[in-house]
């Protein structure tokens, strides 16, 4: 456990941007208004599969008011080539059909084109006159239907890589992958007790509360100025520039605070359409989604199908597992069963193991990243299928976890071997917490457990400090602050300068202002962010003892910085005393960090949760609930517990109520935050936490990102509870009230 | 959502000649229905007829006849009513269940009933409780029972040109209790499963009456009268009460939507009848 004394990590200093927030001062991407601006409005697909025959927009333009329409036909026509995101590789052709359609349309709400005017009423006016001819097409909406023979086919082009070799057959399976240890019949022979489920999952949106927006304006002099709400400004930057095929120095993108993103502002939808509109009309253009455009428009996370077999000793030893997990990409391939694929078994340390994996395109809108993307879906099959083998062994279920928990050394059925983790730790932390013992009293009520992992990603960060000469210092990253990842980022600067948190003051800059910084995503702010400005101080560090060495005429080898006092022999001076003379001792200090770890390290969480399930409505009330994260180091605990909180309730979301519902003809019918049933305030419990600190050995001060594992074992849990509190074990989410008691009634016959 | 028109009338009469001078004009109260239906593009008009200033349709008054409630008051003013809270309080219950705060604040009985939607909270319960229409039009008043007033979902019996000006409600007897008890899947900010509103009348241990009402379980919110009818001269007990509620689960014709199957919504109209006619009941206790 982390040991080492800081004095500035592990506090809870208030937040930079805190006030700007809770006076409603701070700059959203929809609070940016420029001069002439114009206001866009897309017209979307009415149908989930179609050939666009024909695109009339005269009658749009003939609209007074109407400034540039803009359709597929407008954008540059050039090779298709392979995009590097950072958190993945995606050819450029599904990046330009995705924001606008071309052929096809794949999804209903599919962009095919947009308009420019100079008021919102105009713009959806015009939109609405756009006449489009589809010639409709039969769509496929689930994953098992769409990998059926004689399925519609969404892209002709789409040959199945099979075990990493292309194949040249053309079918709705992008990929198909498999990774192996061990021998599984082997392992499977030696069981005493099997069991074997399939589970399925529905799609379900991030439900962020800030639909997206972008203002663009293509200047003059060919930049392209672009202000919007997204998790990675170099990625919006990056993906602009491909899709209008200018080079990423014309592009400049300036991100404003944003209102959450979860993995879903990670995509970019607007900002080359607002760019086309931009330089046809010669003015600023501004486009926001409302919120049936975000639930239509943008990438939820994918429903999946997910068999699961797993084979124990009588001794308590897990001997087999083997999983077969198809998800939903949506309208392009990119189903996040990778990384569901590498977590699916990862908490446990199993010899014998076999994972297929399924990619698989369906008329729905593209899929996108959700916090730990594709380990939701996978740790609730496999958790509920460890507590019903805890349960057949007549174990307890934390302690068959504990005896068979992942460890430094454990070997990953995709790979790699695990270094120092805090499984153990976490499912130790969750037994000893007073809520596992706590007696449940009353009817109908249950209590569930179940523990998740998350790898977290490095990749590139960038992070530059200048000194004032009253002491403070600027820091710039380049990393948009979704969870308070300003002040964890400053304070391990501050940390190491030996000053206060508050006397560093935290900038997120534009794509022009800091270096190239990867996504706000993985976890990785705190992670990589962090670390990028952990080695700027110390570039700052370096130079400030040189300072101070020539003020005190001695070598700069024998100057040492503690608790932000500079010491040699028995001169001292502060960091602040310093910095007021720097100007005689050579001018500004400046200093630089930027990292790029192949690597995170991974962080586990778990969850222990009581539910009352009322036997005659089927409605689960979430009574208590525990959530158990070890964070390396956590920086800001508050922050860390912020984290567990929202990932806890958002895991709660997704497995009771959650979920597009969706006509046969590929309609959402619930595209509104009325239907689509995310949990209220008054549908969750206070959500109790416990931070685990099992240091990184990777990261100078220990941290592991806590973004995201805390979303991974909620459904998980919250089924087991329900078994035991209704003695019905539900294996599709959301486990919503007709869903339970249709369960509790085919039991009682 | 496009131009529009607004004028906002201060009489009744006022009301009738705006609405006569513009055919495609729409009825505004609280606006909480009408407003998300004109964003969503549900709805559209060229005119906005504001009827908030008028003050029969704002006016909350109980008296011998009963308690009378303008079409547009908002829930708020409901249950902070002394009247309401001390003679009706399974109404001022629903004026509190309807939306949040800052949606009570504005939305109106009137508009729920209205709006016709098959899910409206506040129908089932003023069927329950006998309330009935008045209407205004050009051809002069007429007065409906609620039960009557909802045509289809979205559709209720005003002409063209008429709108409601109040709500009224007898006296509550000796003996009587109701209360409305809805199902969503979220504690809050939910459109109904299902929902049973009950009124009963309690005498020597037997009911003298009772009405019964569902939301969401056909196009329009649903009165079972042989429901209410066959529990008039039970004994008060779990028998009779399991009797009405299953009869009121045998009446309702839910289909499968996003919100839930129809099999699970028949099943729950059981539950929430027998919910509701319990609450009633001990209401009904407390009141002779
Ligand atoms: C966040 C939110 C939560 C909600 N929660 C609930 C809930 O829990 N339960 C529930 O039942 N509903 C709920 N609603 C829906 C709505 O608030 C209610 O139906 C409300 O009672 C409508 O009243 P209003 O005064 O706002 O009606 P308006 O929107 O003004 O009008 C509704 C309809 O009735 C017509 N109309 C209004 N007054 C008259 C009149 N005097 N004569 C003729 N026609 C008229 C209008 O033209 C319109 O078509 C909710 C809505 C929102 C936005």
């Amino acid at each position: 456990m982390s040991t080492q004394e800081y004095a500035v990590l592990g506090t809870r200093p208030v937040r930079h941007d805190g006030a700007d927030k809770v006076t409603g001062r701070a700059i959203y991407g929809a609070d940016i208004h420029l001069a002439g601006l114009l206001q866009g409005a897309i017209l979307r697909s009415p149908h989930a599969h179609a050939r666009i025959v024909r695109i009339d927009t005269r009658r749009a333009e003939a609209l007074p008011g109407v400034k540039a329409v803009v359709t597929a036909a407008d954008l540059a026509v050039s090779q298709d080539r392979i995009v590097d995101l950072g958190e993945g590789d995606t050819p450029l052709s599904y990046l330009r059909g995705n924001v606008l359609a071309s052929g096809k349309v794949l999804y209903k709400g599919h962009a095919v084109a947009a308009v420019a005017a100079a008021s919102l009423h105009v713009a959806e006016e015009a939109a609405s006159l756009i006449d489009v001819e589809y010639e409709p097409l039969p769509c496929v909406l689930t994953t098992l239907d769409a990998m059926r023979e004689d399925a519609p086919i969404l892209h002709d082009g789409l040959r199945t890589t099979e075990f990493g070799e292309k194949t040249g057959r053309v079918s709705n399976v992008a990929e198909h992958f498999r990774h192996e240890l061990g021998d599984v019949s082997a392992g499977f022979a030696e069981a005493d007790v099997v069991v074997e489920h399939e589970f399925r999952t529905a799609t379900v949106h991030q439900g962020y509360i800030e639909p997206h927006t972008a203002t663009v304006l293509w200047n003059n002099d060919g930049r392209i100025l672009v202000w919007c709400s997204t998790q990675g400004a170099f990625v919006v930057r990056d993906v602009t520039a491909c899709i209008l095929d200018v080079p990423v120095s014309r592009v400049k993108v300036t991100p404003l605070e944003i209102g959450g993103g979860f993995g879903g502002k990670i995509p970019v939808y607007l900002e080359p359409v607002a760019a086309l509109l931009s330089k046809k009309s010669g003015r600023p253009v501004k486009i926001t989604m409302t919120r049936r455009d975000v639930f239509e428009g943008t990438g939820p996370t994918p429903g999946s199908v997910i068999r699961v077999k797993m084979g124990a000793r009588k001794d308590g030893r897990i001997v087999a597992a083997q999983a077969w997990m198809a998800y939903e990409a949506g309208a392009y391939p990119g189903a996040m069963v990778g990384p569901g694929a590498m977590c699916v078994f990862a908490a446990y340390d199993i010899a014998n193991v076999v994972v297929d994996g399924f990619d698989v395109v369906v008329n729905k809108p593209s899929t996108a990243a959700y916090r730990a993307p594709g380990a939701t879906n996978a740790a609730f099959a496999t958790e509920s299928v460890v507590d019903e083998l805890a349960e057949k062994l007549g174990l307890d279920p934390l302690e068959f976890r504990l005896k068979n928990a992942a460890r430094e050394g454990t070997r990953r059925a995709d790979g790699p071997k695990y270094p120092r983790i805090g499984c153990v730790e976490v499912i130790e932390a969750m037994k000893n917490h007073p809520h596992y013992s706590a007696p449940l009293e009353g009817p109908n009520r249950g209590r569930g457990v179940a523990i998740g992992f998350w790898f977290n990603a490095g990749l590139p960060s960038s992070c530059t400090l200048s000194v004032n000469a009253d002491g403070s210092v600027n820091l710039v990253e380049g990393s948009t602050d979704i969870g308070g990842t300003r002040t964890s980022v400053a304070m391990q600067a501050a940390e190491v300068l030996g000053i206060g948190a508050e006397d560093v003051r935290p900038e997120v800059a534009d794509t022009d202002s800091v270096g190239f910084t990867a996504v706000t995503g993985g976890s990785r702010v705190t992670f990589a962010t962090g670390w990028a400005a952990y080695e700027a101080a110390q570039d700052v560090v370096r130079q400030m003892k040189e300072r101070a060495a020539k003020l005190w005429e001695t070598d700069a080898a024998s100057v040492t910085l503690d608790h932000g006092v500079f010491r040699s022999g028995d001169r001292s001076m502060t960091f602040r005393d310093l910095a007021a003379r720097l100007g005689e001792t050579g001018g500004p200090v400046t200093g630089r960090g930027a990292v790029n770890p192949r690597s995170a390290g991974g962080s586990f969480s778990g969850c222990i949760a009581d539910v009352q399930v009322d036997p005659e409505t089927g409605k689960v009330d979430v009574l208590r609930f525990t959530a158990v994260q070890d964070a390396g180091k956590a920086i800001h605990p508050a922050y860390v517990e912020g984290q567990m909180q929202g990932g806890s309730a958002q895991g709660i979301g997704w497995a009771l109520n959650e979920e597009y519902h969706m006509s046969p003809d590929g309609a959402m019918q619930n595209a509104s935050l009325l239907d689509y049933r995310m949990p209220t305030a008054l549908d969750l419990p206070m959500i109790d936490t416990v931070i685990v600190e099992v240091p990184n050995p990777i990261h100078p001060f220990g941290v592991r990102g806590v973004g995201e594992a805390n979303i991974v074992p909620p459904p998980a849990t919250l089924a087991n509870a329900i078994y035991h509190a209704t003695g019905v074990r539900l294996r599709s989410l959301p486990m919503n009230p007709p869903a339970v008691a249709e369960a509790i009634w085919s039991k009682e016959g | 959502m496009k131009w529009f028109d607004y004028s906002a009338p201060e009489s009744v009469s006022g009301a009738i000649s705006a609405l006569a001078a513009h055919p495609r004009a729409r009825i505004l109260a609280g606006g909480t229905d009408l407003l998300v239906q004109m964003r969503a593009g549900r709805k559209e008009t060229d005119f906005i007829v504001d009827v908030k200033r008028i003050p029969e349709l704002n006016e909350i008054r109980y008296d011998s006849d009963g308690l009378t409630v303008g079409a547009s008051a908002p829930c708020y003013r409901l249950y902070a009513h002394a009247d309401v809270a001390a003679r009706y309080p399974s109404l001022a219950r629903l004026a509190a269940l309807i939306g949040g705060t800052q949606i009570q604040g504005r939305a109106s009985i009137g508009g729920n009933l209205c709006n016709a939607a098959p899910s409206a909270d506040a129908v089932p319960l003023l069927i329950a409780l006998g309330a009935r229409c008045r209407i205004a039009g050009q051809a002069g008043e007429r007065e409906v029972v609620v039960e009557e007033f909802c045509t289809a979902p979205g559709v209720n019996v005003l002409g063209p040109g008429e709108f409601l000006v109040s709500l009224l409600i007898p006296p509550p007897a000796p003996g009587s209790g109701a209360h409305y008890e809805r199902f969503i899947p979220r504690n809050e900010m939910d459109i109904a499963v299902a929902g049973a509103g009950a009124s009963v009348v309690l005498e020597d241990g037997h009911f003298r009456s009772a009405r019964i009402a569902l939301a969401s379980v056909a196009p329009t919110p649903l009165f079972v009268r042989e429901a209410g009818d066959a529990l008039a001269g039970k004994p008060v007990n779990e028998e009779s009460i399991n009797e009405a509620a299953n009869l009121a689960r045998d009446a309702a014709r839910p289909i499968s939507d996003m919100r839930a199957p129809a099999e699970y919504r028949r099943r729950l109209c059981a539950v929430l009848t027998r919910r509701a006619l319990t609450r009633a009941i001990e209401e009904a206790r407390g009141n002779r």
